[in-house]
């Protein structure tokens, strides 16, 4: 009984170490953002933390971080809601009525080749688009874009989450006269509720995180976090700490999102690709 | 059976079917359709703004022309396709046997796979970021680590013939978590009978993972590691951050020359033209990818 043990023990090493390679990196980042760029230069293990760096990214008078994070909060929400909208009633349409079938298999399988395409190959046009209609540097290009982005994965996920909904509660409902509106206010989407979770952190966190996109359809008003940041790597004589900072303060929400909803965000990414 | 029930379980819908599928059918159409229909429309035109007014000029087949003996596009298709093969080789076989070692870890499985979701939910330039500063020559934490085992520090992301192993590291950390959990997911659907039946036949861990674990996989392994190799396509973040790049063309990848010659050079048509040929090799592997785990499928079904 000793081989079987001695086995797990490993294991468990094996996997703690791996847990080390994920973690590590972060930390170490979140270590950098508290040190003086001579601490981090001299590669102190031991200093004496300094909230100089958060206090240069957010008060100094160059910086716009609570703007940036303002405009990727903005973003990151409305896209969000959309995707959440349309996504729902399209998945609804596709399972629930008479089409013929090669419509949900055309709309299902150019979702599948739309979620695979580069992003930067489709930015070009959307941006000679957007300075065409004079919408280049608004909320409402990036926001467009970032619906279009993820409706793919929005309609793989809710389409799932649809076909679990009891076909028998809404012949009742509409035996009670309920209408296709009624209907889909007061049983579709409540019940499929987990599935909205599911889909909205995915699309939140990935709109959240959304760079190539943005660096080309934001300016000055409307640039997200992922900019910033990139532009903290480049613009400066490289301000590490500070970027540190960025990044630290960037990731909190996905962070909290982890601790609180990873059921939500583990069934998501599973029914967005392993159908 | 499910599939049966929910076929017969449909409405006409009237207007209803039609209103509820118009807005993503709309979306689709509008920013997704026609954005590469007018890709393949600027790929044949010189464009230059003035006076925020576009003005186009046929060129016909030049930008084709040109793309094909651009060293830069020749380079980015070269590194991509390295980066993808060995960026997605190594995800596959780390993810898989993380997948293997979770499933078995019991009640600490929760604690493993929260640790390693986070490096999914981390926007790709906070990553660039982070290993911006633990690849650093002078005071990076890589170098720090080698210096303690008696290894002198390299330039990772400056020396032309590391970098691009540098980058694909990164992308190895990003990545294999979302393999794991798909993998993970794969393994804990399979039925449990045929672990127990190998067991009672006296089948050692490798026989096991031989003759029974890797057969069953076979399918979801198949998909997971065509959709990673198509989507690996994508990568841009990262390398805008690391390296930009460079050295020289030594991480050049598609999605940057797109990139560079759209917007940095403001060269609309010639980018449209990279991009459209880019889709075109893209659609070819999905193709591929399609048929390749069709197969799979049957082989695991026979």
């Amino acid at each position: 009984m000793i081989a079987p043990r001695v086995k797990s023990v490993a294991m468990h090493a094996a996997l703690a170490a791996a847990a080390m390679v994920v973690l590590l990196p972060v930390l170490w980042t979140a270590l950098a953002a508290f040190k003086t760029q001579i601490a981090l230069l001299r590669g102190d293990a031991l200093f004496a933390p300094t909230l100089a760096n958060f206090h240069e990214l957010l008060f100094s008078r160059s910086s716009d971080y609570f703007a940036h994070f303002a405009n990727s909060l903005v973003v990151a929400t409305l896209s969000t809601a959309l995707v959440l909208l349309v996504a729902t009633l399209a998945a609804y349409s596709m399972v629930r009525m008479r089409w013929p079938p090669a419509v949900p298999a055309l709309v299902l399988g150019f979702s599948l080749v739309f979620h695979m395409i580069p992003p930067i190959t489709l930015v070009g046009p959307w941006y000679v688009m957007a300075r065409a209609l004079g919408v280049d540097d608004t909320y409402a290009a990036l926001v467009l874009a970032h619906l279009t982005l993820h409706l793919p994965i929005g309609i793989a996920v809710m389409s799932v989450f649809v076909r679990d909904v009891p076909f028998e509660l809404e012949e009742a409902a509409r035996l009670d006269g309920c209408t296709t509106p009624q209907l889909l206010r007061r049983i579709v989407f409540p019940l499929v509720r987990p599935g909205l979770a599911a889909t909205g952190i995915l699309v939140f966190v990935f709109s959240w995180n959304e760079f190539a996109v943005a660096l080309t359809l934001t300016g000055r008003h409307t640039a997200t976090i992922p900019v910033a940041i990139a532009r903290f790597a480049q613009e400066y004589e490289i301000k590490h700490g500070v970027m540190a900072a960025g990044a630290v303060l960037s990731v909190i929400p996905a962070i909290l999102l982890l601790l609180f909803a990873q059921r939500s965000i583990v069934k998501g990414i599973i029914a967005g690709v392993g159908k | 059976m499910a599939t049966a029930a929910s076929g017969a379980a449909r409405r006409e819908g009237g207007a209803w079917r039609w209103l509820t599928l118009a807005p993503a059918a709309t979306i689709y159409i509008a920013l997704a359709v026609l954005p590469i229909a007018n890709l393949v429309v600027m790929s044949f035109h010189d464009i230059r703004w003035a006076d925020g007014i576009a003005r186009w000029s046929a060129v016909g087949f030049r930008h084709y022309a040109e793309l094909s003996r651009d060293p830069l596009f020749a380079a980015g298709l070269r590194n991509t396709v390295v980066f993808a093969v060995l960026a997605v080789g190594a995800e596959m076989v780390i993810g898989f046997v993380l997948a293997q070692w979770v499933s078995r870890a019991g009640r600490a499985e929760i604690v493993y796979r929260t640790v390693f979701l986070l490096p999914i939910l981390l926007p790709g330039i906070v990553i660039g970021a982070i290993w911006k500063l633990m690849y650093n020559p002078d005071f990076g934490v890589v170098n720090q680590m080698l210096a303690l085992a008696g290894i002198a520090g390299r330039d990772w992301l400056g020396d032309r013939a590391l970098a691009l192993g540098s980058v694909i590291a990164v992308d190895v950390w990003h990545w294999t978590p979302f393999v794991f959990l798909l993998l993970l997911a794969g393994l804990q659907s399979l039925p449990q009978d045929v672990h127990e039946a190998a067991k009672v036949d006296g089948a050692g861990t490798w026989t096991e993972l031989r003759y029974v674990t890797l057969p069953m996989m076979l399918p979801t392994i198949a998909v997971t590691f065509a959709f990673r190799l198509i989507v690996s396509f994508k990568v841009f973040d990262e390398v805008y951050l690391l390296t930009g790049g460079g050295p020289g063309t030594a991480t050049e990848v598609v999605s940057f020359t797109i990139y560079r010659r759209f917007f940095t050079e403001d060269r609309m048509g010639y980018g449209s033209a990279i991009s459209v040929v880019v889709l075109f090799l893209l659609a070819l592997t999905i193709v591929l990818a399609l048929a390749a785990t069709r197969r799979a499928r049957e082989r695991a079904a026979s």
